[in-house]
């Protein structure tokens, strides 16, 4: 066994791997450096709802054994990782951030957990996020916020902030997150990491706990293009067991965060996701990588896509319609908490009072506000209308990229706000997903790139491409990336502060 | 809102027919016999232990997702188009939300304004009239879990003190038949369940077993007045549905029970309460169940866990080219081709002969002979060793032999039945037993009238008895050379010898 380096932590994945398969560093130390730096920062940060050491250092093992004996692994072998707490994974717990999960041991891994598994990626354990993956902060876990590692004053984004929290702190190279409206996107941009929300039908969603399973979308988190790619390569592909899973090649992500290059490219700047309401910080840092990607050949046009405007109600809508009857399931019944069961309760009761006692607040309200948008009388008015509107934005993506090869925009209107900030206010919450939503209504991938700080804090550039040509993704935002970190230094690694 | 018992009179049904013309409709769930359930791959097989056939799909557990069954799509198209129906080229899935312990995700994937097939029909015929029942939808959905009350006296949820649940028939195919408010009688609604489930026997898409729950039929019932020639029809009334009739005698009956319902409500001025009603097998009576006035809203969208169905013309029409004979076309072909009646044809189908019969047939023997052993003699085995006639040992190619031996006059029918026990029990085709039984008539003239000659002989009381004008004096006598002949003889033909000798003839 040979020394492992001081900060294995700070390695990339990429690098985590190629030291592992090189024989300088072992899977079980990896892990094991993983887990030390967990213990060292996580009551501070608390990105995890569970650690599995023991599972993750005999996975670990496992593969150091493995590749003794001469075996071939995959280019992700022995890379510590952060799993969301919303994807099912024998031997640990499922909760999806709720009381009404406490305690659940699923029978069954997820597809992506199995593809991670099957990827000799080794999982860590399970990541904080918003209950049931609703919320743009985090602070709607059950089981208390995470803070985000630039500032523990701040949120890490949500829903999947322990997971851009884990990564961001050194505590895992990599984090799969799941992104409805921007979880995936939002997390990365304000801690400074690169995520993903793949083509809709690209990964498999059998195994997500669903929270809107027409915008549902399962990705990666990343301290750079390149380890999102590999990542995004590990999880995709058609599952049979998920029927809205597309059977297409896996686009060829890992090639295109290589390529380096932009020349000739369209790039369509979405004139409705900018302006007013976003903060001089963001927009400089925004103006500043679109200066920087026209430097380096590419044709910046300025692109109109009317509907976006309508985008947040038609989502408030769908996703809590959708929601109102996916958890319908968490009834007390087969799985998970039971209230007021007394021997004199009556079924009915019992759900209701599990439920009561099981939901928390923004969860209660997006179940009712869905309950109601499909009630008799309303349905047309409406779920019907905000169908619509997903057709009409589809429509206006379709459009732009007729002209355009990806579409860019700020990922956020904000850099991380404080914890506490909007809590009480679900519209001002609603709004950070304002530039993420219309990529889940229309199904297209979409990826949050660093774009430098704003008085201090982490600025997300957001790309968009048409489905099923995510790799447009990794070539744009790995140009950029490169670009940016040859000017002024990787964010993460040059500027974050110590924990 | 209810009238003291007292007030109302329940008219006969008779009397309450006369007056008011039922108005009825039937929906009616068939399970499909699918090998695996409708979006798992968890088996169907009925009666397996509790919970045994389940996984996290049919579960409902967190996380699993629906893929729907070819097979469950197919069989419901086959049965679209034995109905006469259009068959979608697009169509969806739609959640059903409610809550209940027994319904796994606490919504059903059901179809809702997008079905399967549409505008459609069934034929059936009652005392020779032929009804065209309308078919206003056929959809797919997926069955729930079954809940057993445990504590009460009634096996009812009401003074349990626990249930449970049996997931197993959880995410079973189901397909739900709809018929328009066509049927006026409640022998129509019988014959029409009658016809669905042997068109479903044909199809092979299920084993229609109503005692299973396999068949389970939903009617709705409303009255009107009846109205003079020349007047117009009434508007519809309000109509009951009475829940899960588990047999076709239920059905006649629970109808009937309502229409004297209804009749006595209406002759008192009352209104009829739109609900949901049970009907007691014990009593013959419907009971309320809950109102439909306050029923739940179930919230219908999309199932967007699961892709809309696109079904292509080809693929259409591939089913249709697989589908077998249904009945209504095979009753026709056996009236024409073997000149059996609408009776012969309730009988053998009843009896559960009619693919035996036509076998035998097709072995070559003779329709009516075909008809008769296997109506008669072969049923009575069966019943007796409680098996159903296509479960004896004895194969329609045997029993058209045995009807060949009796034609050419080598078997009586009392020796068929002595060669039918020899091949139930194992001792070879027909030739064989009657070979090693030594059962073939006896047509040898010598012995045949030296037995007649030694009955005469033996019996001078009734020789005197007949010649004296007694002639039924004569049975004994056939009696006693049956006898002498241990059966094996034609008694036809020993009568005539016995005339002869005893110069009569
Ligand atoms: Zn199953």
């Amino acid at each position: 066994m040979t020394d492992a380096p001081a900060d294995v932590v700070r390695l990339t994945a990429a690098e985590t791997a190629a030291a592992i398969a090189a024989g300088e560093l072992s899977a079980v130390e990896a892990t094991q450096a993983a887990l030390d730096r967990v213990a060292k920062v996580d009551d501070a940060v608390h990105a995890f709802l569970h650690v599995d050491a023991e599972g993750a250092l005999t996975a670990a093992a496992g593969i150091d054994a493995r590749r003794a004996a001469g075996e071939q692994l995959g280019p992700l072998a022995g890379v510590p990782l952060a799993l969301k707490d919303v994807l099912t994974a024998k031997g640990m717990p499922t909760t999806c951030g709720s009381r009404i999960l406490q305690g659940w041991y699923p029978p069954y891994d997820a597809t992506v957990t199995a593809r991670l598994r099957a990827a000799d990626i080794v999982i860590l354990g399970k990541a904080n996020m918003d209950e049931f993956a609703m919320g743009s902060s985090t602070e709607n876990s059950a089981y208390g916020p995470t803070r985000n590692p630039w500032d523990l004053a701040r949120i890490p984004g949500g829903s999947s902030g322990g997971s851009s929290a884990a990564v961001a702190a050194f505590e895992a190279p990599l984090a799969i997150g799941t992104d409805t409206g921007g979880s995936i996107r939002q997390p990365a941009a304000v801690c400074g990491l690169v995520g993903v929300k793949p083509t809709y039908g690209g990964v498999s969603r059998y195994g997500l706990v669903a929270f809107s399973s027409s915008l549902d979308q399962a990705g990666p988190l990343a301290r750079t293009v390149t380890d999102a790619a590999l990542l995004h390569a590990a999880i995709a592909g058609h599952d049979p067991m998920d029927s809205t899973s597309v059977e297409v090649p896996i686009p060829p992500v890992v090639e295109a965060a290589a390529r380096l290059e932009v020349l000739g490219m369209r790039i369509g700047v979405v004139r409705e996701l900018s302006g007013e309401g976003y903060e001089p910080g963001v927009q400089a840092r925004f103006d500043e990588a679109v200066e920087l990607l026209s430097q380096l050949g590419a044709e910046i046009v300025e692109v109109s896509c009317p509907h976006f405007d309508y985008a947040l109600p038609a989502y408030y809508l769908i996703a809590p319609s959708e929601c109102s009857s996916n958890l319908a399931r968490f009834d007390a019944m087969r799985f998970g908490l039971r209230v007021g069961d007394n021997g004199e309760a009556g079924a009915e009761e019992v759900m209701s009072r599990t439920r009561e006692a099981g939901f928390g607040p923004e969860v209660k309200r997006r179940v009712i506000l869905g309950t109601y948008a499909l009630s008799s009388g309303y349905y047309d008015a409406y779920y019907g209308q905000a169908q619509k509107v997903r057709t009409l934005i589809s429509r206006d993506f379709a459009a732009a990229f007729e002209r355009v090869d990806v579409l860019v925009s700020p990922t956020t209107p904000t850099v991380a706000f404080p914890i506490g900030a909007k809590a009480d206010d679900p519209i001002a919450m609603y709004l950070n997903d304002l530039c993420t939503i219309p990529a889940n209504l229309a199904g297209v991938p979409a990826m949050s790139v660093p774009a430098g700080l704003s008085e201090g804090l982490p600025v997300g550039f957001q790309i968009m491409a048409p489905a099923f040509a995510d790799d447009r993704l990794y070539q744009v935002g790995g140009t950029l990336e490169a670009a940016l970190d040859a000017r002024r230094g990787h964010p993460l690694l040059d500027a974050a502060p110590a924990l | 809102m209810s009238t003291p018992a007292a007030v109302m009179t329940t008219p006969s049904y008779e009397d309450a027919f006369a007056r008011y013309e039922p108005v009825i409709g039937l929906e009616t769930h068939v399970e499909l016999g699918t090998a695996s359930k409708m979006f798992c791959g968890c088996a169907t097989a009925f009666g397996a232990p509790p919970n045994s056939q389940v996984c996290p799909v049919c579960l409902g557990l967190p996380g699993a997702l629906p893929v729907v069954n070819e097979a469950a799509i197919r069989f419901a198209v086959m049965i679209g188009l034995a109905l006469n129906c259009q068959i979608a080229s697009w169509c969806r899935f739609a959640r059903k939300n409610y809550f209940y312990p027994d319904m796994p995700k606490n919504f059903q994937i059901s179809q809702y304004d997008e079905p399967l097939c549409t505008d459609g029909w069934l034929a059936v015929e009652v005392d020779g009239e032929v009804h065209r029942v309308g078919i206003t939808r056929v959809h797919l959905e997926e069955d729930t879990g079954k809940s057993l009350h445990v504590g009460g006296a009634t096996g009812r949820i009401h003074g349990a003190t626990h249930s449970l649940v049996d997931y197993n028939r959880a995410g079973i195919p189901l397909v739900e038949i709809v018929t328009e408010p066509d049927v006026r009688t409640p022998e129509v609604a019988r014959a029409y369940v009658e016809e669905l489930r042997e068109l479903c026997r044909a199809l092979a898409v299920s084993d229609v077993r109503m005692e299973q729950g396999s068949l389970r039929c939903d009617a709705n019932v409303s009255l009107r007045l009846r109205v003079g020639p020349g007047e117009a029809e009434k508007p519809f009334g309000i109509r009951s549905e009475t829940k899960n009739l588990n047999s076709l005698r239920s059905v006649e009956r629970a109808i009937r029970s309502e229409i004297v319902r209804q009749a006595g409500r209406l002759d008192a001025g009352e209104r009829i309460i739109q609900e949901t009603r049970h009907f007691d097998e014990a009593s013959g009576r419907t009971s309320s169940g809950r109102s439909k006035e306050e029923a739940t809203d179930y919230r219908y969208f999309p199932e967007p866990d699961l892709t809309p169905l696109a079904l292509s013309r080809e693929y259409v029409e591939a089913v249709r080219a697989s589908l077998t004979e249904l009945p209504s076309q095979r009753r026709a072909r056996l009236i024409a081709e073997h000149g059996f009646s609408d009776r012969d044809l309730v009988d053998m189908r009843n009896a559960g002969v009619l693919d035996l019969v036509e076998q035998t047939i097709a072995a070559g023997a003779p329709a009516p002979a075909a008809r008769k052993w296997w109506l008669n003699e072969l049923p009575r085995r069966a019943a007796g060793a409680g098996v159903t006639p296509a479960e004896l040992a004895i194969r329609p190619v045997q029993v058209a032999r045995v009807i060949e031996l009796i034609a050419g006059g080598s078997l009586t029918d009392a020796l068929a039945r002595k060669v039918i026990d020899g091949v139930l029990a194992g001792e070879g085709g027909p030739d064989e037993v009657v070979a090693a039984r030594g059962l073939a008539v006896v047509t040898d003239d010598s012995a045949l009238s030296a037995a007649v000659d030694a009955a005469i002989a033996a019996a001078p009381e009734l020789v005197d008895k007949f010649r004296a004008g007694k002639l039924n004096a004569v049975g004994p006598l056939v009696g006693a050379v049956m006898k002498a002949m241990k059966g094996k003889a034609d008694a036809a033909t020993v009568r005539a010898l016995l005339l002869e000798r005893l110069g009569a003839a």
